[in-house]
């Protein structure tokens, strides 16, 4: 859990994103804030936007319109270097997980230290092999992504992140992929980086998150934000909120995972 | 001490001959081939759209061309333009362009079949699109187009007798003269079947070779 004050200037602030693909609306003029060390989880159904606020937000989707900013800094969204910086400082989890399946779980840190950052070979090697450390994985340093479990992928792909030491860290679904039994460990994962204080925006449909990490929910819908608020005033029993019918539901799917 | 016939040691010695001028050939060949067609590939799967048609036309104009005529106006076309190349360099620049464009088809797939996550996961760390095609995109790629890359180079092996219609004397050119000599066609060319074979089955040890160098799990065999 985290109890950071909200700061004054949030360290990611977007206005007002709008993006469409090929003509339809998938985010409609959405805005959304992060303080340090807040943790805000982004919940609604399936093709409301999400994955498209998170992509959008660190530039991977370009926004038609609207702005980003980092630490006050308004981003220019057209210029490479800016937008670069910018994914530097914010660090991306995805469903998928989205390791190089060419490097082993050791390079897979070390090369973005190395091309990105410029770091030299022993420092970033250092420097990953603690944060595989961090996750659990320093035994697993020298096998490839074919050779490693949907958690352990996962758990690579955050250390890889955080050896970048991003600001923020976007999760796309992170446990929506894996199987059951794989869950547990990188829930586990997020749940220290939170008791780090990391300030993170997740999307998941992982009910024992939502509930436990949240300092705030924002339930998306048809590429707006229609809920927004702590999990004590959405997730109250019988508040009629779209979030508790939601989670309700989640629960029923999760079979008593965790309560809303 | 084994004495051969005057046919044989005749045979021989310009096969060995024509043998050093085959490899001579080939060597040079394939790895132009390989580098000009990771070059040609990339562009066409990744240039500015302008690039991409250059590429592609390219491609199209020495697949869709038989390299005996490709050959021809290299050595017997040119010098209409005042260039004279010798037959050597002739052969060599012909089997580098049309190789070339046969390897560009297989990188460029091989680009192509990359997943999308891929592109995404470095973007997401910050890389630069060079950055990502040259950390990321290409290493892998390569793995994937291996196996079509060495096809094509046991195909320029044997495409590599058509030097000796530009007068390069290689395997194939030096046995031809003593086949006319000797009119012995078919002992001639059973024992240039051999040769090649060889040169074959070597070049298919030195891909295993690479093929193993390369291996990462997940990556073709398990």
């Amino acid at each position: 859990m985290n109890n950071a004050a909200a700061p004054t200037v949030p360290i990611l602030q977007a206005e007002n994103l709008s993006k469409s693909f090929s003509g339809q609306r998938i985010l409609k003029g959405v805005s959304v804030g992060l303080g340090r060390g807040e943790i805000k989880i982004l919940i609604g159904p399936s093709g409301g936007g999400k994955s498209t606020l998170l992509q959008c937000l660190n530039c991977l989707v370009l926004p038609d319109e609207g702005s980003i900013s980092l630490s006050g800094q308004v981003i220019d969204l057209h210029d490479k270097k800016n937008l670069y910086q910018l994914r530097q400082q914010v660090g991306m989890i995805f469903q998928d997980f989205n390791l190089f399946d060419h490097l082993n779980a050791l390079d897979n840190i070390t090369i973005a230290l190395r091309k990105v950052r410029k770091i030299s070979r022993s420092q970033a090697q250092e420097r990953a092999m603690l944060e595989l450390e961090q996750v659990g994985l320093g035994n697993k340093a020298e096998l490839y992504p074919a050779q490693l479990s949907g958690g352990q992928k996962q758990r690579v792909a955050i250390a890889r992140a955080l050896a970048m030491d991003p600001q923020v860290l976007l999760l796309d679904e992170p446990t929506s992929a894996l199987d059951p039994e794989l869950i547990g460990e990188v829930i586990a994962v997020i749940r220290t980086l939170a008791g780090k204080g990391m300030t993170m925006l997740m999307a998941t449909h992982q009910i024992s998150l939502i509930s436990n990490l949240a300092d705030e929910i924002l339930f998306m819908e048809a590429g707006v934000i229609v809920e927004q608020g702590e999990p004590a005033q959405l997730l109250c029993p019988g508040c009629g909120s779209k979030s508790v019918g939601f989670c309700e539901r989640l629960s029923e799917i999760a079979d008593g995972d965790g309560t809303c | 001490m084994l004495t051969l016939s005057p046919f044989y040691h005749d045979l021989l010695s310009a096969l060995n001959q024509g043998l050093l001028m085959s490899v001579a050939l080939i060597v040079p060949s394939a790895c132009g081939g390989v580098l000009i067609g990771i070059v040609a590939g990339t562009i066409r799967a990744f240039g500015q759209p302008w690039m991409r048609k250059i590429g592609d036309f390219y491609a199209a104009l020495f697949r869709g061309t038989p390299l005996v005529v490709q050959l021809f106006i290299l050595y017997f076309g040119l010098p209409n333009l005042g260039i004279y190349l010798s037959p050597y360099s002739a052969a060599v620049i012909g089997f580098i362009l049309c190789s070339a464009a046969y390897q560009s088809e297989y990188i460029r797939g091989a680009l192509l079949s990359i997943k999308k996550g891929q592109y995404l996961g470095a973007q997401a760390l910050g890389f630069s699109t060079r950055q990502t095609l040259q950390s990321i995109i290409v290493p892998q790629a390569i793995r994937r187009a291996l196996h079509g890359c060495g096809n094509e180079i046991i195909y320029l092996i044997k495409y590599s007798s058509l030097a000796y219609i530009v007068t390069c004397m290689e395997l194939t050119g030096e046995g031809k003269t003593i086949a006319t000599e000797y009119f012995r066609f078919t002992e001639v060319f059973a024992v240039i079947a051999v040769y090649y074979l060889i040169l074959v089955s070597l070049a298919m040890l030195a891909l295993k070779k690479i093929e193993k160098l390369l291996y990462i799990p997940g990556f073709g065999r398990n």
